[in-house]
């Protein structure tokens, strides 16, 4: 199973092992990964489950469509790799993945 | 006899709307609760806080499909509450929207009063709390310190212009109410500058059109950019701190700031009715659904019993069970008889089916 490893903003981080076709955020709350809250549940429908994506990895995982873009709008000091981690699908391509969490959510 | 025959429903007396129930929440669960009310003659008003029903079917997820409803394999979140109103629309049941209830009170004669922020007045003999995850409101922008200036220089909606006369204005967001208060604020602020980490705006076209006019005129600020802190004094704001998208920090002199960055829900008033509470939930028995308080049901999301899940399923049955309790209450000592929708002649004449 695909890897990804998640970086507090103090710098903690957790690996964990997600299954192709989940989400990033699903593995977040799976694994208790501090930082997440995805309150709506993964509707993109909040922004409290906003991470920034590794500058490598951006590529890979692509750019935000214009509905989690409008709700990024919502959150707390978006970047310009900001993504909602919700609307992350896991593929193998993405295997060893660096996501860090922002230092709160919105 | 039908308890319609002995019972007037929705009489109107000095500005009093007096009901059989008032279902607190316009969600799902809130409107299924009208039908099997209505299946044991008892008329329901509901409250919501958003301006159309639906709760967060509507306002967080109108578009995405939900797949455990009964007999629908898919259904569209919005497609399902509009069935929903079509299943309670023979019960007549009456909608109070854009407001939120605030205070609920047992009446010396049985029954509650029940108020809203709106000053809406009910007389009802049973109250349904059916409020999902609770009040949905303004989301409070994780600025540190932002607490302080709230209600004197931070606003998260507009309830008199005068307050921002002569102002500059700091106005956060890219949605419709960002821009509709950049509009109709510019012609009574000292200066008003708009805010938004991105040159794409979500609200209609011609509102983005005229802002954009605004500000080719000198009329408007417009600043691309995220806020970082507030400085002022007393709860008096003077600047925003903002970092803009080019990575340079800059202060905007500011002594009012609206921030618009959604909506979220909030447990709200509920709390201070006097109900136990665990963990901004009401428990209830799973007989009844009935809380700590005889007569106040809760149903949805907002209740919580050993085995509880929040599905909109669960609520369904919760509200079935309600209403036989509910109808003890509003009509005592009458025989409740058991009865199926697909062989009632009787309930089959209230649907206005036979």
């Amino acid at each position: 199973m695909p890897k990804i490893t998640f970086i507090s903003a103090a710098g903690a981080e957790q690996t964990v092992e997600a299954e192709i076709g989940s989400t990033v955020m699903e593995n977040a709350i799976r694994n208790m990964v501090p930082g997440i809250e995805a309150e709506c549940g993964g509707a993109c429908a909040c922004a409290t489950c906003h991470v920034y994506v590794d500058e490598a990895w951006y590529a890979k995982v692509g750019a935000p469509e214009p509905m989690e873009e409008d709700m990024l709008d919502f959150a707390y000091d978006v970047r310009p790799t900001s993504r909602l981690s919700c609307q992350i699908k896991v593929t193998a391509a993405l295997d060893g993945l660096v996501v860090r969490t922002p230092e709160r959510q919105a | 006899m039908r308890m319609s025959e002995t019972i007037a429903p929705d009489v109107i007396t000095a500005d009093v709307i007096t009901t059989d129930v008032l279902v607190i929440g316009a969600g799902p669960v809130g409107i299924f609760a009208v039908f099997e009310l209505g299946l044991l003659d008892m008329r329901c008003h509901l409250v919501d806080i958003l301006d159309r029903p639906g709760g967060q079917c509507a306002e967080l997820y109108p578009e995405k499909p939900i797949y455990d409803i009964p007999g629908y394999p898919v259904v569209g979140a919005q497609e399902l509450v509009e069935k929903l109103m079509e299943q309670a629309r023979p019960f007549s049941p009456v909608f109070h929207y854009s407001q939120m209830v605030e205070t609920v009170a047992r009446l010396p004669e049985g029954g509650f009063a029940v108020t809203t922020d709106l000053g809406t007045l009910f007389h009802a003999k049973v109250v349904v709390i059916a409020a999902g995850g609770g009040s949905f409101q303004p989301k409070r922008p994780p600025v540190p310190g932002i607490e302080a200036y709230e209600g004197t220089s931070v606003f998260y909606a507009v309830r008199r212009m005068e307050a921002f006369r002569d102002q500059d204005v700091l106005i956060v967001g890219g949605g419709d109410s960002a821009l509709d208060w950049t509009l109709n604020l510019q012609p009574i602020a000292r200066r008003v500058t708009l805010m938004h980490r991105r040159d794409e705006f979500r609200a209609a076209p011609h509102s983005v059109e005229q802002m954009r006019h605004l500000v080719a005129e000198g009329r408007l600020d417009l600043v691309l950019g995220q806020v970082t802190g507030l400085s002022g004094a007393d709860g008096h704001l003077s600047g925003v701190h903002v970092k803009l998208n080019d990575g340079s920090a800059r202060t905007i002199q500011a002594t009012r700031m609206l921030p618009f960055f959604g909506l979220t829900m909030k447990l709200g008033p509920i709390a201070d009715w006097g109900l136990n509470l665990h963990e901004n939930l009401i428990p209830v028995d799973t007989e009844k659904f009935e809380t700590s308080e005889p007569g106040i049901f809760a149903v949805g999301d907002i209740n919580t019993y050993p085995g509880k899940l929040k599905l909109i399923l669960s609520g369904f049955h919760e509200v079935a069970l309600m209403a036989q309790a509910a109808k003890r209450i509003v009509a005592p000592g009458q025989r409740i008889v058991f009865q199926y929708t697909t062989s009632s002649t009787s309930l089959q004449k209230k649907l206005g089916v036979s």
